[in-house]
């Protein structure tokens, strides 16, 4: 693998999260995670779905007029999105009762789109390819960072394994019912966002405006 | 490239002309610039009947696969609340032995003829044509519509009446919620309940599909002395020595109005407007 190709593949895991820096995604990053089987399963779709669509909507970026071009990005997405439900729905039935409604909505998950416009319709179909698989697997690690903590501590169980023994099966863990509720999905993506602008201080955004000290005089207030 | 375009024009001539005359248009359309009305109409156009293709290519493709699992989904719910479902039962073959489904009229409780295997009794709920409003003030598990025919299932041991699988459903927290009702041969002992289909919280009100609570409702009678619907979930947990104690069932921790949805939705479906008349059919017959 050359320099460039790895960069496009590994830079959306930790340094261009597209989570954790792009801030994109985050709707079902709170919907799915509370159990990890369903996590792996939407990241996998998800992935599939970001790169296969990155790779068709560069092949046409040179056609694509630029009046209709989110609606063509939209049809190509919509169109991967419907192939993939149908597919799980085929071939792995019981996740896709669990993924519900959320697999549909991956046609408006940020991510998807926001590649299309950003990378895809600029670069090669190849590479497209790549940088969709990259942010497919920097969502993908959040949302398993995301489903280990909520399913172990919010049912006691990893991928349907017991890891804590619960007090009603005569262990000592009380699971935590707000780790099975969505907004815990905030605080958990909250915490790995600030452990890695911790870890990678060059994440943390400048203030857009500086604040004035007051001693100086130069405030607005006359 | 070029030699195998001519052997295709050996076979396909007709084709194959059909097919230069399009390269002409495609290199005309591709050629014109991106911000023309003719480029934008025709772009449009053929990224729709791409996608199109696609997509109902997959959905004609997977079809079988889908229904099949559908099917296969079901059963395993019945076979789950009949407690006949092991980890390597063979659905379709237990299945086939031990169910019989039957079309039972809910008004009068007889069985009614009809294409058993077709009827989807919660399409017709839906169908105006097959189904039936229920008046507010009677609208107990908050359903509003139901279908003038129901779906039992009976679970045969050799030509004895093991059970019968009722199909229930009514309204918790936040979603309808569909399940069986497996019932002793009596029509009053409650063998097992599998609310299959939910969208309660996980964790509290979803804790419907939890074995162990579940496990709780096994031996409780459905009907007291007078014949009222008399089951019903408590808060906690219930106190054994209770003189009741047969027709309660614990609550779910943390879930009160997803209990009082399963209440009310035993108290509709086994009451009067429910399956009474037909599981008083069926204890007169024996």
């Amino acid at each position: 693998m050359d320099k460039e190709t790895k960069k496009v593949l590994f830079e959306p895991l930790v340094d261009n999260n597209p989570i954790t820096l792009q801030v994109l995604g985050v709707c079902s990053a709170l919907a799915v995670t509370s159990q990890m089987s369903t996590s792996l399963i939407m990241a996998m779709a998800l992935t599939s779905v970001t790169a296969c669509s990155s790779a068709a909507i560069s092949a046409v970026r040179n056609h694509a007029p630029s009046s209709i071009r989110i609606i063509v990005q939209m049809i190509i997405i919509a169109s991967l999105v419907i192939v993939v439900d149908q597919i799980l729905k085929a071939f792995a039935f019981e996740i896709s009762k669990k993924l519900s409604v959320f697999v549909g909505l991956i046609i408006t998950n940020c991510i998807v789109m926001g590649r299309a416009e950003a990378y895809a319709m600029k670069n090669p179909p190849l590479q497209s390819f790549i940088d969709g698989i990259g942010n497919g697997l920097g969502y993908s690690l959040i949302l398993v960072m995301v489903a280990f903590f909520r399913e172990t501590l919010g049912s006691g169980k990893l991928l349907g394994f017991d890891v804590l023994p619960l007090v009603k099966d005569g262990g000592w863990y009380v699971p935590n019912g707000m780790m099975l509720l969505p907004p815990s999905a905030f605080f958990i993506i909250g915490l790995i966002i600030w452990g890695f602008r911790t870890w990678k201080p060059k994440q943390v955004e400048h203030n857009e405006f500086k604040i004035l000290s007051i001693a100086h005089g130069e405030g607005g207030h006359h | 490239m070029l030699n195998a375009e001519k052997k295709t024009c050996k076979y396909n001539e007709q084709l194959c002309k059909y097919y230069e005359q399009f390269k002409v248009y495609r290199d005309k359309v591709l050629a014109l610039s991106n911000d023309s009305l003719e480029k934008t109409v025709a772009v449009a156009l053929a990224l729709c009947l791409v996608c199109a293709v696609l997509v109902s290519l997959a959905t004609v493709a997977l079809r079988p696969l889908q229904s099949y699992n559908k099917a296969l989904d079901m059963k395993k719910n019945i076979l789950d609340v009949a407690g006949l479902l092991q980890e390597d039962t063979d659905i379709d073959a237990a299945f086939k032995e031990r169910i019989e489904a039957k079309l039972v009229d809910l008004s009068t409780g007889e069985y009614v003829d009809g294409n058993v295997d077709e009827y989807d009794q919660r399409k017709a709920a839906k169908d105006p044509a097959q189904n039936e409003l229920i008046p507010v003030d009677k609208d107990i598990a908050s359903i509003r519509m139901k279908a003038k025919v129901a779906k039992v299932f009976l679970v045969k041991n050799g030509d004895q009446l093991q059970s019968i699988i009722l199909p229930v459903n009514g309204y918790g927290l936040w979603s309808t919620m569909y399940g069986f009702m497996a019932l002793e041969a009596d029509g009053r002992t409650v063998q097992s309940i599998n609310l299959y289909d939910q969208g309660e919280t996980p964790g509290l009100g979803g804790e419907v599909v939890n074995p162990n609570w579940r496990a709780l409702w096994k031996g409780k009678k459905v009907y007291g002395d007078n014949g009222e619907v008399a089951l019903t979930l408590v808060k906690g947990t219930v106190d054994t020595s209770r003189p009741d104690a047969a027709y309660k069932v614990d609550g779910l921790a943390g879930a009160t109005l997803t209990s009082r949805g399963v209440s009310n939705l035993i108290l509709y479906w086994m009451g009067p407007e429910g399956f009474a008349p037909f599981l008083n059919k069926i204890k007169t017959n024996g």
